[in-house]
């Protein structure tokens, strides 16, 4: 993974000292609330309805054994001894004090980490596809080009005060695991037919308030024109963007009302200016991008033998078998597998661990896998090179920490924002909704037959769990001061992404089990062999999931 | 009135500000001025005749194009920020310079803080009107905030990619 060099560390150092002189300013009353706001949640912190949170980037998922181990520490030491993985593929501290968050970017700093843009109107982390590198159906690896987007995005001087919050998502496959149909900018790597590799742009995607799937702006963009091309676009954007209403503030609202045709003339209008110019990358800044992300030194394996003896212990352990099934995938190199360590256990929210926990996945990422963590933004945690011999013992100790449910892509696997509990944007709970799910589906026998069902929750329309582009998404809303929870069906954000429709009228928290069972009933009802629920839901429509669910209501 | 950064040091203002509300060249004080664009775009012949420089200063939804032409012949742009928040001023600031190879004084006017006259100084601007509560002395430092950038800017125009 990318290693910081000298200008790396002097860059960040200099931020945190820059924070901790911005913090003492505040706290001796020369800054006041609003000025200090920008400058605090560009460094990730937030004041939260307990407490601050500070949220930690991890550039497009990427962790070493290290800096899980320094996340452990701060958590401990810092906070309440856990940490929770984000959609962004970020990590927060629910408990931090103001006045220690520069001892902590300090502490962060020392293993090449950061706040910085986590949150504010500016450029926010960028994420991948968490199985870039690894995967089968890569074309080529995001990774290197992701660095170059953290490096140019870092502090830009021109794109701080951008009208709202701008995230880009790059995949290398031909699989979309990163969801770039509904970000800000979507980048997809291509091949055209001289074999030179470039981009496919969408612009405009994006959830929150107003769900809309990206629309192309360049069918392939040579990789040497990323960084100039991003430029352009954003230039654009922080120049025509609405200022004026927050909730109309995002670009998809921009391209939307100019339309894309409108919206890329004046894009390449203001790229004349920089394209080919001296920000143009060059082959040696990508080489060297790349150095950072070449193959970590695989075993010349025998995958037949390796595999006979995973058939033999498989069939040997129930428990074990379906935990392959479902956390265990494919990798490129023969004899080797990734493995996704499941953070959705019953009874714990979404994405939280405790500090041991962190260096007990800190332990195995340095036994079994490299020495590297990927988080993706299922929020679950991944060990991407492990091999097929070594399978029996990551499941033993997945097992021992909590991490071993087998229900990676399952209804229990859920995606769920932090809602009403913490954060003072929510208008509803999520966790306990998500509990009371996991709760009446422990099953695994049904889940498994159910097959692969994305079910995501956000506490407000804010979309900080991908209700929209769930199978089925759980919005909570506010009725008259009351906690409600309306039902969507048919979102994806993969490559045939699409939003969900609204089912019908809200359900208060206790209804939802039933709502859910009920919508699963109908599935299983009319569903052929082996189909999945996002392909019936489109096969036959709302109609028949509304009448079971409203009438027995009444 | 000590509340001018220039190239990095404090020195005395000898323009005089005129504010968005004034619709005739008649009653203009005399010495240097910065004026509005419409007072500008309606009076050019008149403006043009003055033995003093005028300046002209442009409001966050002013993009430099709308001065087209007469960017050259311009001693001084300023760009106003009506909240510091507003970040279109960053992009017409490295337009100026970079698109149209402006070489005057491109001043910060407005709600013009310490924490962002780095970023300010590396899209182009070079004089800074601080808010008039701030201390300009104290916000000196902050220009110093960063030894170096990732991205090419303004002064830098070679980005850390070309230069590692």
């Amino acid at each position: 993974m990318y290693r910081y060099d000298n200008y790396d560390h002097t860059i960040v150092n200099e931020r945190v000292a820059q924070f901790r002189q911005q913090t003492e300013r505040f706290l001796e009353g020369d800054i006041s609330d609003s000025e200090f706001l920008p400058l605090r949640v560009q460094n990730g912190l937030y004041i939260q309805r307990l407490a601050p949170m500070l949220r930690i980037a991890i550039p497009y998922g990427m962790l070493s054994a290290t800096q899980l181990r320094k996340l452990a520490q701060i958590s401990r030491d810092y906070d309440k001894g856990y940490a929770h993985f984000t959609t962004r593929t970020n990590v927060q501290m629910n408990w931090p004090k103001l006045e220690e968050v520069p001892d902590i970017l300090a502490a962060l700093a020392e293993v090449e980490m950061h706040a910085i843009q986590t949150s504010g109107n500016c450029i926010r982390n960028t994420t991948a596809d968490q199985f870039s590198g690894v995967a089968p159906d890569e074309i080529e690896d995001a990774r290197p080009y992701c660095e170059l987007i953290r490096q140019w995005s870092t502090l830009h001087p021109e794109f701080a005060y951008l009208p709202r919050k701008f995230k880009i998502a790059v995949s290398g496959a031909e699989q979309d695991r990163a969801a770039i149909q509904v970000h800000d900018i979507g980048l997809q790597i291509v091949c055209n037919g001289e074999g030179e590799t470039g981009f496919k742009v969408l612009v405009g995607g994006g959830l929150g308030r107003t769900p809309v799937i990206g629309s192309v702006i360049n069918e392939f963009l040579p990789k040497q024109h990323l960084l100039t091309y991003l430029e352009a676009i954003l230039r654009v954007y922080n120049q025509l963007g609405r200022r004026d209403n927050k909730f109309k503030a995002r670009i998809k609202i921009l391209v939307r009302a100019l339309g894309i045709d409108i919206f890329r003339e004046k894009v390449e209008a203001e790229w004349v200016f920089l394209k080919d110019g001296p920000r143009t990358l060059t082959e040696e800044a990508i080489a060297h991008a790349k150095s950072f992300f070449t193959e970590p030194d695989y075993a010349v394996l025998d995958d037949q033998q390796a595999q006979a003896e995973l058939d033999r212990q498989a069939a040997a352990d129930k428990a074990f078998s379906n935990w392959l099934k479902r956390n265990v995938r494919p990798h490129k190199v023969a004899g080797y597998t990734s493995v996704t360590l499941s953070l959705k256990p019953t009874g714990i929210a979404p994405g939280d661990v405790t500090d041991v926990q962190m260096e007990a996945i800190a332990d195995m990422a340095d036994a079994y896998s490299f020495s590297e963590i990927r988080v993706c933004h299922e929020q679950n945690l991944i060990l991407a090179d492990v091999k097929k011999t070594d399978l029996l013992a990551v499941w033993q100790a997945a097992r021992q920490y909590g991490f071993a449910t087998p229900n990676i892509g399952f209804l229990t696997d859920l995606i769920c924002c932090p809602g009403g509990d913490f954060c003072s944007l929510a208008n509803a709970k999520s966790i306990p909704i998500a509990e009371s799910i996991q709760r009446r589906f422990d099953d695994l026998d049904y889940l498994y037959d159910l097959g692969t069902l994305h079910l995501n929750i956000s506490g407000c329309m804010n979309a900080c769990g991908h209700h929209h582009v769930g199978h089925i998404g759980i919005l909570g809303v506010d009725k008259k001061g009351k906690e409600f929870y309306q039902i969507q069906l048919g979102g994806s954000s993969v490559n045939d992404a699409a939003l969900g429709k609204v089912l019908g009228p809200s359900f208060s928290q206790e209804e939802i089990p039933d709502v859910i069972e009920k919508i699963v009933q109908v599935f299983v009802q009319h569903r052929s062999a082996e189909e999945l629920f996002i392909d019936t839901v489109r096969r036959i429509g709302l109609d028949p999931f509304k009448e079971k669910v409203y009438a027995a209501a009444h | 009135m000590q509340r001018l950064i220039k190239d990095g040091a404090i020195i005395h203002d000898d323009w005089k500000l005129l504010d968005q509300e004034l619709d005739s060249a008649s009653k203009l004080p005399p010495g240097n001025i910065i004026v509005p664009l419409q007072l500008w775009l309606q009076n050019i012949t008149e403006l043009e005749q003055r033995d003093t420089a005028v300046g002209i200063w442009l409001d966050s939804d002013q993009p430099p194009r709308l001065l087209e032409g007469d960017i050259d012949s311009l001693a001084l742009i300023a760009i106003n920020f009506p909240v510091f928040s507003d970040g279109r001023g960053y992009s017409y600031a490295r337009e100026l310079r970079e698109h149209y190879h402006y070489s005057g004084e491109i001043r910060a006017i407005g709600d013009v803080l310490r924490d962002q006259l780095f970023y300010l100084q590396r899209c182009g601007f070079d004089a800074f009107l601080l808010r008039s509560d701030k201390d300009a002395e104290l916000a000196l430092a902050s220009f110093d905030d960063f030894s170096d950038s990732y991205q090419a800017a303004v002064h830098q125009t070679q980005p850390l990619f070309l230069r590692r």
